[in-house]
């Protein structure tokens, strides 16, 4: 791996930067055996390779990826980052990654320019307001940086926020996450490519998988492709959207629904927006790229669907309040729309772990929310997979929990997936 | 936006139903008599099948009735509202 420094960039400027090499190897077809096999080359499985490799000396790893690396939801989404969830499950999940996404660039030698620009999360109601005053209370006594803003103080923090008191979603208040913010989601996927790659991990995209075949015992032993066999006594499925399809191929139903979710963006305009603002309550999320353009999160439609599609009245909705809580933003062009698949069970947890098949891990259900858990993800993963057991972290994701009644019910503690 | 069948009131904009989600999904007769896999199957499992997908709607903004539908997961198209698809609640 030829490392990024201030020395290479200038030794490459020489040659007008046409000398790069690949950032990473992509064999044509998989090897016909692997320790372990990771289905999904989204963020959080070529985290999950990457740290199996650096942390658990596991090398002989595969990442297979039905089309482009980063090319699913880990390139749609909003690349908000945050951890100030309410249960302290969650919280101390989230935060694993936050803490990971802090030292990310200099890990990896690849700029995710990560960018802790603060995440506010606007309260409409009565009943926000409460919720999130308890949210603030959880999180500070969990050790979780997030604050509660007047609306006046969230003005400061954020100019361009109205917070006219005759509005059909007037801000009663915001909770601030100052070590929240952005990265660059396609940079991370990049990022993790290139180390994992540099540790021996085979990233194999355009590479589908058709089925999973186990022994006479029920254990897990080889994986079929679009580009022939693998075998492997170890599956991680980290699919997103499409994990329901791949684990019915070794026999296993999940609580797991797939809905679309959009995202737009705005044309390029100058710095305007100086951190990120969400509204769980109107399904309205922005934040402005360094590109310039406003990136927009709206909310997901009804209905199951692998469309990659959603409705027009979901985006309309989210616009309608953004442009009521930002009058300057009425007269943006918008430059493009897009959908994606995203996993969601019923408590709005993800579910992280064994599965009743020896030698099959699956970490799906993230739900509209899985960018920022990228790095814990994989981390928290990678260590389940390695030792057969779940991480600490990663032990009350338990897809058994759903059998036990152990919720993580983040739900209704935030009564939207997010 | 789909434009839903309805089997009682014909073609609608979506935004006239909520969704009901996977059809044929029966409530336990007795639920003190299943064990917690057939209770956690009832409750929370999901086929989520990427292609025909039987599933539930309410035709809440009009004639306020469940009917069962399929729809293609992929295409978002509705393939023959059956009217003798009349939703008993399971």
């Amino acid at each position: 791996m030829q490392r990024f420094s201030a020395l290479s960039l200038l030794r490459h400027a020489f040659s007008g930067h046409s000398k790069w090499g690949e950032q990473w190897r992509s064999p044509e077809r998989p090897a016909k055996d692997y320790d372990v096999v990771i289905i999904g080359g989204g963020g959080h499985g070529l985290a999950t390779a990457y740290y199996l490799a650096k942390e658990h000396g596991i090398r002989r790893v595969a990442v297979l990826e039905k089309g482009w690396i980063g090319g699913g939801n880990t390139g749609r989404n909003t690349t908000i980052i945050r951890s100030n969830y309410l249960m302290p499950e969650s919280a101390a999940l989230y935060e694993h990654a936050l803490q990971l996404w802090a030292g990310l660039s200099q890990e990896l030698n690849y700029n995710v320019m990560f960018s802790p620009r603060g995440v506010m999360m606007l309260a409409h109601t009565v009943h926000d307001v409460q919720v999130f005053k308890r949210h603030v209370c959880a999180n500070r006594l969990a050790g979780v940086d997030n604050d509660w803003l007047t609306p006046q103080q969230a003005k400061a923090f954020c100019p361009p926020l109205a917070i006219d008191r005759i509005m059909r979603y007037p801000v009663l208040g915001a909770a601030l996450q100052r070590k929240g913010g952005t990265a660059r989601h396609d940079a991370v996927a990049w990022g993790y490519a290139r180390a994992a790659s540099a540790l021996g991990v085979d990233i194999v995209q355009n590479c589908e998988v058709a089925g999973i075949r186990r022994d006479a015992s029920g254990a897990v032993v080889s994986v079929d492709t679009t580009r022939g066999p693998v075998s492997t006594r170890r599956i991680g499925v980290v699919a997103a959207g499409n994990t329901s399809v791949v684990m019915a191929m070794a026999g296993v139903r999940l609580p797991l629904e797939s809905y679309p979710l959009q995202a737009l963006v705005s044309e390029p305009v100058k710095p305007v927006m100086p951190c990120v603002v969400m509204s769980n309550t109107i399904h309205a999320y922005i934040s402005q790229s360094d590109k310039g353009e406003l990136v927009i999160g709206a909310g997901t439609d009804a209905y199951v669907s692998y469309s990659q599609t959603g409705g027009l009245h979901i985006i309309t909705h989210t616009l309608d309040a953004i442009c009521e809580l930002f009058p300057q933003f009425r007269r943006l062009r918008l430059l493009r729309n897009w959908g994606g698949t995203v996993d969601v069970t019923p408590d709005r947890s993800p579910i992280i772990g064994t599965t009743p098949v020896p030698g099959l891990f699956v970490n799906c259900g993230w739900g509209t929310g899985g960018f920022k858990a990228t790095p814990g993800s994989g981390h928290v993963f990678a260590h389940t997979i390695a030792k057969g057991e779940p991480h600490p972290i990663a032990a009350p994701f338990s897809l058994d929990r759903f059998r036990t009644g152990r919720l993580v019910d983040e739900a209704a503690a935030a009564a939207v997936a997010h | 936006m789909l434009l839903i069948p309805c089997p009682f009131c014909g073609p609608r904009p979506e935004i006239e139903f909520t969704y009901g989600g996977e059809a044929n999904i029966a409530r336990p007769r007795d639920p003190q008599v299943v064990d917690d896999d057939a209770w956690a199957e009832f409750l929370h499992t999901r086929t989520n099948p990427k292609g025909m997908h039987a599933e539930r709607w309410r035709h809440l903004h009009g004639c306020g009735r469940f009917f069962k539908v399929c729809r293609d997961t992929v295409t978002d198209r509705f393939v023959a509202a059956a009217s003798s698809a009349l939703d008993t609640g399971a």
